[in-house]
């Protein structure tokens, strides 16, 4: 249906117009599935504000899941140590696009009072974070107040065909990554920089022997 | 009421016969002795014998610039670390506290897990966050601390802050996730 310029197009009742990748925001902005990476106390709010009497629900955000597969929120709440950085890297790549991280409370957000040798200063210099939440522990209506701004956030970027992801260097440099972070893990005949570590430290790793 | 351990005279005593003079000590009830790590494998099997069939604890204290080292009992007589064996007997109740103290550059005490199994991870976390080495250990490697640390961070002086092994990851943007 054309409409000159200057025209007026009538709607009948209850019929809104908008564009498509709005619909998608509307729709990615109000089913937001958490994926808890709670570490510490803030764990604990975080229950309580998906418990009753704050009930997350209402915000469409009370799906937690402990698979980063169904999740598209990871709320880090806690302090994040040097052994678990590389898992909270490899959730957070687990997780698919489009993906959003609230860093709740001063540990996550800065290392808090832990300044010390073997605590991250802050999830943010390792992964990507979109909402900041104060407090020792956050109340529940600060992580609510977090959720309500990232929906904001979520309305007003994306698309519906999630364009922004989809481009082949993108893949690419994502699965390079992978192979750094792999599993930092147990297995040394993965990850070159264990063999290193290993080699210079041959003698102390043997040592009594 | 706390709990008061029974007198260990008797296993004083026979620490004396066996190996002459032993450095004792007691604190609120609590006994200690002293051992120098040639004689400490030997003690640890010879209390074990005694009926010390538990081992608690295996710790460490690094000495470094202790207010008044070199001192007397009960801090390190002029040694660095200062081992720590808590022992206890499940029959009898006695409790006794084993104390070795070894020396850079190479701090070294026999490992005690032929004695007891316990002392397995015990050893291992000793030998992360304090560098001291168990020969004879059948699996010295790091517990607590990531596999790829080289530093053993419970020393004196190690940086509280760490020498950058906590910044030390790759990094990850939105355009690469």
């Amino acid at each position: 249906m054309a409409v000159a310029d200057g025209a007026k197009l009538h709607l009948p009742e209850n019929v809104v117009v908008s564009r498509l990748d709005e619909l998608a925001n509307w729709c990615r902005k109000n089913s937001l599935w958490p994926m808890p990476f709670a570490t510490a106390c803030c764990g604990i709010e975080l229950m309580a504000t998906g418990a009753s009497k704050h009930d997350l629900a209402r915000f469409g955000a009370e799906v937690f899941r402990f698979s980063p597969r169904q999740c598209d929120l990871m709320i880090v709440a806690g302090r994040v140590v040097m052994k678990m950085l590389p898992v909270l890297q490899r959730i957070w790549l687990q997780m698919h696009e489009p993906k959003w991280c609230i860093s709740m409370g001063a540990c996550a957000s800065t290392g808090g009072v832990f300044d010390t040798y073997a605590v991250v200063q802050g999830i943010d210099r390792f992964i990507p974070v979109d909402m900041y939440v104060p407090g020792c522990p956050p109340r529940p209506e600060q992580l609510i107040q977090a959720i309500i701004d990232l929906q904001d956030k979520i309305q007003r970027e994306g698309t519906i065909t999630g364009r922004e992801f989809d481009t082949a260097s993108r893949q690419a440099r994502k699965r390079a990554l992978v192979e750094i972070i792999d599993p930092m893990g147990l297995d040394a005949s993965r990850n070159p920089v264990l063999q290193r570590e290993l080699a210079a430290n041959a003698e102390s790793f043997v040592a009594g022997s | 009421m706390p709990f008061t351990p029974p007198p260990v005279d008797d296993v004083l005593a026979a620490l004396t016969d066996r190996f002459g003079g032993i450095e004792s000590s007691v604190f609120r009830g609590q006994t200690r002795v002293v051992v120098p790590v040639e004689q400490a494998f030997e003690t640890l099997g010879f209390l074990k014998d005694r009926g010390f069939d538990l081992l608690v604890d295996v710790t460490c204290v690094d000495y470094l610039d202790y207010r008044d080292s070199p001192m007397q009992m009960p801090a390190c007589g002029g040694h660095r670390y200062g081992l720590i064996y808590l022992l206890a007997s499940t029959t009898t109740n006695q409790r006794l506290t084993l104390r070795v103290f070894v020396d850079d550059p190479r701090p070294t005490v026999p490992s005690a897990t032929p004695l007891w199994e316990a002392a397995n991870w015990l050893e291992r976390e000793v030998w992360d966050l304090f560098g001291v080495r168990f020969e004879g250990h059948p699996d010295l490697r790091r517990l607590v601390m990531p596999e790829e640390f080289t530093a053993h961070p419970l020393r004196k002086d190690y940086p509280l802050q760490g020498r950058g092994e906590r910044h030390n990851f790759p990094v990850i943007t939105r355009e690469n996730s």
